[in-house]
């Protein structure tokens, strides 16, 4: 398959995951849209990687996996927080600093 | 070769779908449920781009304890259900200027790929099958331990801060 194949389909992805943050107001779905982000890139680093036959775009790769697994795991602490105050999963509810 | 394309397209198709589902469901665990099947599309495109273990560690992290976790997390706050009043007032088709803004960009942001894309030159050209994959974990974890060991390190440190911060943030405030 030609290397760019793999391109269009990350930037499938990638729009994809943008219109999601754009689009939905649930903090649940805004925070999966950002993991498909963060998987389309994923998917150009291997695909260049083995374009060049190089390693490092796997190595990079992993980084990004951990990066993901430490927002998520924030992430989901903040909205269980802020779910705890609002009952809402709305980020319109949240639009004071103190109350 | 045939049989590459059309696994590419397979995998691909179940990828993008998965993807379109994530931001179209209204139900979270739904969401979650579909991204789980692209991610497994894109461990099937790793594969195909001779990154195995790449593949196993999307499958075994992603899928099997990033998205365990959402699940928890949409059912622990019984968030299953947008209820439909707020899903009318929220799509976008119903809402006022603020989030078509948001929809304008989004597309700007496809059309702005494809554009870039399309100017690139060489991207018609087949991945050099000739020239070795990269693919044994012995060489991975060489190249790890060696040339990125700095950011690895780096690496265990932001882990802790996010468990701790996690944990810290979480937790129930009993005064």
């Amino acid at each position: 398959m030609p290397l760019g194949h793999y391109l269009v389909l990350s930037g499938l992805l990638f729009a994809i995951g943008t219109a999601g943050v754009f689009l939905r107001r649930n903090l649940i779905t805004l925070l999966l849209s950002v993991e498909l982000m963060l998987n389309a890139v994923n998917l150009a680093f291997v695909a260049f990687g083995r374009q060049w036959g190089a390693v490092d775009g796997q190595i990079i790769t992993f980084f990004v996996m951990t990066v993901a697994a430490a927002e998520a795991a924030v992430g989901l602490a903040l909205v269980i927080g802020l779910f705890r105050h609002r009952e809402s999963l709305n980020p319109e509810a949240f639009t004071s600093l103190k109350w | 070769m045939a049989s590459d394309a059309l696994l590419f397209y397979l995998f691909g198709g179940v990828t993008v779908l998965g993807a379109l589902a994530v931001v179209t469901q209204r139900n979270p665990v739904y969401s979650v449920l579909s991204i789980i099947a692209s991610f497994f599309g894109l461990a099937g495109l790793y594969v195909l781009l001779e990154a195995p273990f790449v593949a196993v560690a999307q499958i075994i992290i992603y899928a099997g304890a990033i998205m365990v976790l959402f699940l928890f997390t949409v059912m622990l706050l019984n968030a299953t259900r947008e209820d439909a009043a707020e899903w009318d007032r929220s799509h976008p088709l119903y809402r006022p200027f603020a989030v078509r803004v948001g929809g304008v960009l989004a597309v700007l942001l496809a059309l702005q790929l494809g554009w870039a894309l399309s100017r690139t030159s060489g991207l018609g050209v087949p991945i050099d099958l000739d020239r070795p994959a990269v693919s044994s974990v012995q060489e991975l974890g060489r190249v790890l331990f060696t040339d990125y060991m700095f950011a690895f390190e780096v690496t265990s440190i932001l882990i802790i801060a996010a468990m701790v911060g996690a944990v810290i943030l979480a937790r129930k405030r009993d005064e």
